[in-house]
This record gives structure tokens, sequence and C-alpha cells, in this order.
């Protein structure tokens, strides 16, 4: 034991930085800090640092190579020895890292700890926030499948928006005219050196600032933060009520990242690898791509905002969302910190949780897409056939055979595009089936070019046919008055 | 000041004078798809093939090779595109690219309609949009015929800043 002294004591007067260590282990926290609504932000550096680990590992046989990439997946997926492991962990770390983050962030806004004199310290936290989404998008690429060409195709479309440098942008982007072998090596520089790198340097600066300013204290409310006040109040909790961090602190942290660790652990055990899906070759064009969990909303919303809206909020919607959180802490630096005497704070933060939670929703089944096999998957229910005219029956293969089914369901089956239309002839008179179908309207293409006098008949002769056995037909009050 | 403050300015000053010449060749790495482009690198005639793979009335699948292509690229430099050969050697050649965000149009021909899988985009058969969010008609390759082969100038992604030589204002019928 005396010789370990030694070697340590050896080590200790060369390197000089124990009495640093034991001032970063001892420093004193507000004892109510030292709370399970604390531990997120250990948990987030735990999962960066198993990301970089796993990141490496998958390194050693990953191909950063448009030509290579998507092989050497299923090399890691199938031949190198517990691969899919490896994969699977760095893949649902990076979920549980935005998750984490996530969380982090909503518990500093409820608990104030973005006021004064903490502000650098969220501003950073809001880089870090962008840096875990760039890692994100950039890894998912990384994954060379269909669903990584088309989410690139995405982004690129979104950036030849941009008025004036639009085109530019996109080529340096894509590193060339088209997505391509250079988009996926730039790709793997960012997700890979430029922004760890970056990553790194921020996550060094936020810690330093949480330990220079000290750990928010539990928000009490009517403690509010005076610039004047505050500082001195501060050093008055820790020293009196103040506990140090090692121990009596970091066990919650120290519980918290393993039980982090080992989640990941069992996601990745049970659930697997994320893809790769499809071989990334563009002329393969029977695909529906969809972004990763945590960026399903924008996928949602870039379907549902009002075409005009689009490239406006495409391009001025981040910047204000992203001014707004680095302004905040100037916005509202001080005052009440507690959750109890914030209510806007708490119905803004509920209000775009539920938002994000919806467009998430919606982006699971996106019902604004037409199904593309619904005319050829989906048979048209019995019951919409027994005891029907020739003509009727003949009216649903037109139904069919036209592709109606892609955009509207029938017997619970189709898109979703359109309304259902098992009831359509409660709500609409022959004429006014007969202008639709032939015209559209209200986001209908006009199918008259393509529907002869003798298919418009018969289908909508099946059209009529679609409602329940009690209820009457839709009809034209005012025919019967002109009439 | 002293001799020894004066030099270390110097030293300061010669050290951002060496980042700044430095600085020049990474810039110009850097910005190396931006110039390149500028000098016409990136599009050229490329061949669809002989007409009789696309018969009249009709709208067929053709692929192409990107001209511009290495190594690295897979099978990424293998472009589709819509070819709608209306009659005679008139024709229409559309992008792949919803003109939306950039996802693959598939056409239907039974209803005569190219339909979008990820945002629910409708194009009518001569490319004028139908429905949905895309802010104009698919975007069109300009082509023409040589020795019985159809070429189309092609070498880029279509976006609505990247429409060069495409046909623009193909807004169609709302209806």
């Amino acid at each position: 034991m005396s010789r370990l002294k030694a070697i340590g004591r050896w080590f200790g007067d060369r390197l000089q930085i124990g009495g640093a260590i034991r001032d970063v282990a001892e420093h004193r926290v507000p004892a109510r800090s030292a709370s399970w609504w604390y531990v997120f932000g250990s948990a987030a550096l735990t999962i960066f640092a198993l990301q970089i680990f796993t990141g490496v590992l998958l390194a050693f046989i990953y191909v950063p190579s448009a030509a290579e990439a998507w092989n050497s997946l299923q090399y890691l997926n199938h031949d190198v020895t517990l691969g899919w492991f490896l994969r699977a962990m760095h893949g649902w770390g990076s979920n549980f890292m935005i998750a984490v983050v996530l969380i982090h962030m909503c518990q500093v806004i409820l608990f104030g700890a973005y006021k004064f004199p903490r502000e650098l310290t969220w501003i950073l936290g809001v880089f870090l926030l962008l840096m875990a989404l760039a890692m994100a998008f950039t890894g998912q690429v990384l994954r060379f499948d269909q669903d990584a060409y088309w989410g690139l195709g995405i982004g690129a479309s979104i950036v030849g928006r941009v008025p004036l440098v639009g085109k530019p942008l996109l080529w340096l982007l894509l590193g060339g005219p088209i997505i391509a072998g250079a988009t996926l090596s730039r790709f793997f520089a960012l997700h890979v050196f430029v922004i760890p790198g970056l990553l790194i340097a921020f996550v060094s600066l936020h810690l330093l600032l949480v330990l220079k300013l000290g750990i928010n204290e539990w928000p009490m409310p009517g403690r509010a933060v005076h610039r004047a006040t505050y500082l001195q109040e501060y050093h008055e909790l820790t020293r009196k009520d103040g506990i140090p961090f090692v121990p009596q602190a970091v066990w919650k942290d120290m519980f918290f990242s393993a039980a982090i660790i080992v989640c990941v652990m069992a996601c990745a055990a049970v659930f697997g690898p994320f893809g790769p899906s499809g071989y990334p070759d563009p002329t393969i064009i029977q695909t529906v791509p969809k972004p990763d969990f945590f960026f399903r909303w924008i996928y949602a919303m870039l379907a549902l905002l009002p075409p005009a809206l689009e490239t406006p909020l495409l391009l001025v919607g981040p910047v204000i969302a992203i001014g707004f959180l680095i302004l905040l802490p100037f916005l509202s630096g001080e005052g009440e910190k507690s959750w109890k005497r914030r209510p806007i704070s708490v119905v803004t933060l509920l209000l775009v949780a539920v938002a994000f939670g919806t467009f998430t929703r919606l982006a699971a089944y996106s019902p604004w897409s037409p199904v593309m096999d619904g005319w050829s998957a989906d048979p048209v229910p019995v019951e919409y056939l027994q005891g029907r005219s020739p003509l009727e029956r003949q009216g649903s293969l037109v139904f069919q055979v036209k592709q109606c089914r892609n955009c509207h369901s029938i017997g619970g089956a189709g898109g979703l595009r359109g309304p259902a239309l098992d009831r359509v002839a409660t709500r609409m008179t022959h004429d006014q089936l007969v202008h639709q179908a032939i015209q559209g309207g209200g986001n209908m293409p006009a199918y008259g070019k393509n529907l002869n006098p003798a298919e418009v008949a018969a289908l909508v002769s099946f059209l009529e046919t679609l409602r329940p056995p009690n209820q009457l037909p839709a009809r034209n009050a005012a025919a019967a008055t002109a009439r | 000041m002293s001799r020894r403050a004066l030099l270390a300015k110097i030293g300061l000053v010669l050290n951002i004078v060496a980042a700044a010449v430095l600085a020049t060749p990474v810039v110009g790495y850097l910005l190396s798809p931006i110039l390149r482009g500028d000098r016409g690198q990136y599009k050229r005639w490329v061949p669809l093939g002989g007409l009789e793979a696309f018969p009249e009335g009709q709208t067929r699948l053709a692929t192409f090779q990107n001209p511009l292509s290495g190594a690295s690229d897979g099978d990424t430099d293998h472009i589709p595109c819509w070819v709608r050969r209306i009659q005679g050697e008139q024709f229409q050649v559309f992008a792949i690219n919803c003109a939306h965000l950039g996802c693959p149009v598939r056409w239907f021909a039974q209803s005569g309609l190219f339909m979008c899988p990820c945002h629910g985009g409708a194009y009518y058969e001569d490319g004028s949009r139908a429905s949905g969010p895309p802010p104009r008609g698919l975007f069109q390759y300009a082509y023409r015929i040589e020795d019985g082969r159809l070429l189309i100038d092609a070498g880029q992604l279509p976006t609505l800043s990247t429409t060069a030589k495409l046909n623009e204002g193909q807004d169609g019928c709302r209806g």
C-alpha cells in the first residue's frame, strides 16, 4: 500500500493537479440542489463520452465512401462480431442524447437556471443543443442508405430555397452539383472531426462555467434574482447550507449515468441497430424516405405549412427560434426562478412540447402522403359491391384503377390525403361528384383528361352508393326550388 | 517600447501575415465545389438512349450517368428522370426530384399523375402542379435529338435555385 502511495505521490509531485482536482471535487453546492432533478447534465456528458467511444470503434470498420459505406454497414451488422451491437449502441446513444439534452433544457427553463449570472452557460447550452442535432443529422447521413440519400435531397432543396446565394450554398453543402461521393466525405468530416471538436470545446466551457458560477440553487417562490445582490446571496447559501459535491451530491449523478448506460445497452440489445435501409441508388425510386425520430416534427411541418409561407418560415423561422433562445436570459435575466411563479414559461414550454409531440405523432403515419400502393393493395370491401348494378360495380373498378384509393380510403383502407369516401353520397350530390372528379379542387387534382365520359358516369354511380343504409343521399335544395 | 516587446509584436504580425497567406489556398480548397461549377464543369449533354425506347404518348423512367462523377460515387451518380414523348420529336424530360423538397416522384399512368411519397405533392402528366405543397411544376431538362438519340442537358440536382436551363414558370392550372 505504501508503495502505491509512493507512486501516487511521484506522479502528484510532477503533474501538480491534485489540488485542482480536490477543489473541483469538494466545491460546495447548495444542499437542495443535490436532487434527482439535477442529474440530466451529467447524464448528457456520460452519453457524449459513450458516443465518442462507440463512434471511434465504428470508425475501425466504416468506410466513408458513397461506393462502400452501405456495404461496410452491412459488414458491421452481419459479419463483424458484435458489430451490430456497437452500431445499435451508437444509434440508441444518439436518441438518448437528444432526449436527455431536451429534458435537461426543460429543467433549466423550469428552474430559472438560465438567469443571472448564468446567461453564458445557457447560451453555450443552446449551441450544444444545436450541435447535438447537427450530430444526429450528419450521423443519419453517414448511415448512407435511401433515407439518408433522400434526406440529403430534402436538406439540399431547403438550401436551394435561399435567395441569391442558394446555388453556391447548395454546391458547398453537397461538395458538388449532385448528392454523391463528395457529399458523404464532407459529412463524414463534419460528423467525426469538426462538430465533435466544437462539442468538446463547448462542453468544456459549459462545465467550467457550472463550476465557476456554481450550480443553480433550488428555486424558492418569492426568492427573486437581483443582479446587485444575487452573488452575495448565493455565496451565503453555499456557506450556510452547502455540501461538498463529492461525495454528497455526486452519487445521484453516478447512479443516473449508470442507469442511462444500462438503458442504452438494453435498447441496443433488444431493438438492434438502425438500418441501413435500401441501397443508396437514386434510380431505385420505390422508396418512402423518412427522417429519424427527432427530425420527424420538421418533416410533418414541411407537409402541413401553407406553400406560400414555406420558404419564409424555413429560412427565417430557425433564425427567430435560435435568436429567441439566445436572448432569453437577457429578456428575463432577473426575477422569480420558481416555476410556481412563472406561468407563462410553463405554459409556453407545455405548448411547444405538445406541438412537437403532435407533429412527431403525425409523421408516424404521414396522412398527407398518398399511399403509393393503395389502389393495388386494398380491395374494395365486399359489402360495397353486393347487390350493386353492373354500372356501379364498373365504377368501383374505375375507382381502383384510377388510383383514387391512393388518397381516399374506403372501408378503413387507403390514403388519408383526401377525405374518406364511405359516406360521400350523404354530403355530395350527383352533380357535385361529377364536378369534383373532372375539375378537382380543394387540393384534389382534376381528372378530366384521364376519365372518359363513360368512366365518369360509372365512377359517380359507384360513389353515389357510398352511404349508410338508413341515411338519405345529399340533395340540391336549390334545384327543387327552381323547379 | 523595449526591444523584446517590439520583437514580440513583430513576431505576432509575422504570424498574422503567414496565416493570411495560408488562408488563401485553404479558402480556395474549401470553395472548390463553387469555383468548379462556375467554370461550367457541371453540365453536359448526356444521352438517354434511342428514340425507340420512348413510345409516343407514354411516360417512362430513364436513367443516365451524371456527367461529373468519380470512383467514390458508387451508384449515386446514376440519376433517374421521367421522359414523356408527346408525339414525334416532341418531348418533355422531367427531373425525378419533387419541386417541393426533392423526393423522388412516381408516375401513375392510369390516373396520369406524378405523386410524391414525402409530403403529398402531385403533378399532371405535363409536369404542371396538380396539388399539394410544391410551389411550381416539375423541373424539366432541356433536350435535343441527335442521330436518333435523345440527349438532355443535365448535371446538377434541381432545386428552386439550380433550375438553370430548365423551363421556368410551369405552374399550370390549379384545380
